[in-house]
């Protein structure tokens, strides 16, 4: 079995988690990688914390368990993380990538949380470019530029593909957080 | 030439439908199916496909309008999932029965009570003798590919009998992965139009499903077993021309790394998937574990089953539905009647795993084998085993 990256997004019914984990995929598939994408299966209920996953790999994914030790946690909001472990199985060299208005060792101290953190006010930026605090699209630049799984142009596409009236606002706010985060090698 | 894309799974069996050119489909929306059916309505209403979407009021109803449809010479799709098949119960063996040969999905669900809207095999298990062609998909693309292949085989003269595609509720049916999508073009060249046999038609009419009394119903009954059983047949030669159409090999019953197995897992649909690393990692840590795939469920294929197991020791079946108060999983009890006959046959254990969107875990394949190797040295303790039960 070749490479393979685990991310499991944290969010809240009706932001776009499952979005985000599925416009991942897609770009991965794009670039001829394999993915899987799927959300937390059962009733969905906007406003209540919710879970999507994906996996990234060299070659076709065969496992077809739910991701129960992700190497990547994506939390879109900031508010999941006060309800939820989200840190919980997260592997040892695993990493969190949060939205958060918080400084990292702020967010880390908070939520005790031990491994590598990468922080984005995502909200701000969703804020001033979208007008919407919706942040799946603004995330994703964050991902991006810490694990560099796909191309930054790869998501770009997936948004333009699957919201063409609000594309580029969307796509601003990824290009926005992907500058403002720090990428992993960036200490 | 096709495309690489990626697509959620029920999503890619409505293409496949579309691509099948059908003329009716007649469907309730049920979880976790629901997105089969949504999808091609919309296609229906959106003009991209020129079929007829019957509204229904329940699924005794979409299938007894499937019947109808078909009757009249329509290539005709439906797709469902547990209480929803439940309810399909009685109008399947119509289905089959009529010879009518309906495809239909189905997102595997378990049955209520108490509620469940997760996956597991109970419902389809629950009308494994209606006379169905039926099949698992381990894959997408497989879910996809056998969408296709199964109007080809039900429709062949030879065959005239329903076909059933069965991938697994949510954990396959949500899930948006790589698909290779043919190009109309070559699916059209690999699948024919319908030409029925006999249809329903005012100026020429027939009487279909008249009584069958005593003296003809048996032998209507052979007929239709013969149909079925030869089925098998044209499913292999359907899928060697699908092959060479399209390079992906189906087989009855998928081996992997059985070469030199003492131990073989034996499971069907998506988790086999799951197996697969298992059997990688187990084979890593010097275990001689190997998988066997059952991919045709109806008509069973005794013969592959029997040549898959040549040379193991022991076969460790993990059933996903349970045969309340019966010898544990119904793929193992068809499993162990097809070895029954052999001289020399491995030892066969049933274990019951995955209930009601219960994952099977890479440790619980490790616990199956572990179970396996035990019941080889010291003997036979349970006619079955549930697997990741909380304690």
């Amino acid at each position: 079995m070749g490479n393979m990256t685990e991310i499991r997004w944290h969010g809240r019914g009706g932001q776009g988690a499952v979005a985000s984990a599925e416009m991942l995929a897609l770009a991965a598939i794009g670039e001829g990688k394999s993915a899987q994408a799927f959300p937390s299966f059962g009733p969905e209920r906007r406003g209540a914390p919710v879970m999507a996953f994906t996996r990234v790999g060299d070659e076709f994914i065969h496992i077809r368990t739910g991701v129960t030790e992700p190497d990547v946690v994506v939390v879109l909001d900031p508010s999941v993380m006060g309800a939820v472990d989200v840190t919980s199985g997260l592997k040892e060299n695993g990493i969190v990538i949060a939205n958060t208005s918080k400084t990292r060792e702020e967010l880390a101290d908070q939520f005790d949380i031990d491994h590598p953190l990468y922080v984005v006010n995502a909200t701000r930026i969703a804020l001033d470019v979208i007008g919407r605090p919706i942040t799946n699209t603004t995330m994703m630049g964050a991902l991006v530029k810490v694990t560099g799984l796909v191309e930054l142009s790869s998501v770009e596409d997936q948004i333009s593909e699957r919201f063409p009236r609000v594309a580029e606002k969307n796509i601003e706010a990824l290009r926005l957080a992907f500058e403002e985060t720090r990428a992993r090698e960036e200490k | 030439m096709g495309k690489r894309i990626g697509l959620e799974v029920s999503l890619a069996v409505s293409e496949a439908v579309k691509m099948a050119r059908v003329d009716a489909v007649a469907a309730y929306p049920i979880t976790p199916q629901t997105h089969i059916v949504e999808e091609l309505s919309q296609m229906v209403a959106d003009g991209d496909l020129d079929a007829d979407f019957i509204m229904v009021e329940s699924e005794h109803s979409a299938m007894s309008a499937c019947c109808g449809t078909s009757a009249v010479g329509a290539r005709t799709f439906t797709a469902t999932a547990a209480q929803g098949l439940a309810l399909m119960h009685e109008i399947l063996f119509i289905a089959s029965g009529l010879r009518l040969p309906i495809v239909m999905a189905i997102a595997n669900r378990a049955l209520s009570a108490p509620i469940s809207i997760w996956g597991d095999h109970s419902d389809v298990m629950a009308e494994r003798d209606t006379g169905w062609i039926q099949f698992f998909a381990e894959t997408g693309q497989e879910a996809f590919d056998l969408t296709i292949q199964a109007f080809k085989i039900a429709e062949d003269k030879r065959v005239l009998t329903p076909a059933a595609v069965n991938l697994d509720g949510f954990t396959l049916s949500h899930v948006i992965e790589p698909f290779d999508m043919p190009d109309q073009e070559e699916v059209d060249a690999f699948l024919p139009t319908f030409e029925p046999q006999v249809i329903l038609d005012p100026d020429n009419p027939v009487t279909m499903g008249p009584v069958g009394f005593p003296e003809i119903y048996t032998e209507i009954k052979k007929q239709q077993n013969e149909a079925l059983l030869g089925a098998h047949e044209v499913i292999l030669e359907v899928w060697e021309e699908f092959e060479k159409a399209f390079g992906r090999a189906y087989r009855p019953v998928e081996s992997y790394r059985t070469d030199g197995a003492e131990v073989l897992i034996s499971i069907a649909g998506s988790t086999a998937g799951t197996a697969r690393v298992a059997v990688d990692n187990m084979r890593e840590a010097g275990k001689k574990v190997g998988l066997i795939r059952t991919r045709l469920w109806r008509p069973y294929p005794f013969e592959e089953t029997r040549a898959a197991v040549k040379g193991a020791k022991a076969v460790a079946v993990i059933d996903r539905c349970l045969s309340f108060g019966g010898p544990g999983g119904p793929i193992c009890s068809e499993l162990r009647s097809a070895l029954y006959p052999l001289p020399e046959k491995p030892v066969v254990n049933s274990y019951i795993a995955g209930l009601g969107g219960r994952d099977i875990t890479l440790q619980d394949f490790y616990t199956v084998v572990e179970d396996t190797y035990r019941v080889l040295e010291e003997g036979p303790t349970d006619e079955y085993k549930m697997i990741g039960v909380r304690e």
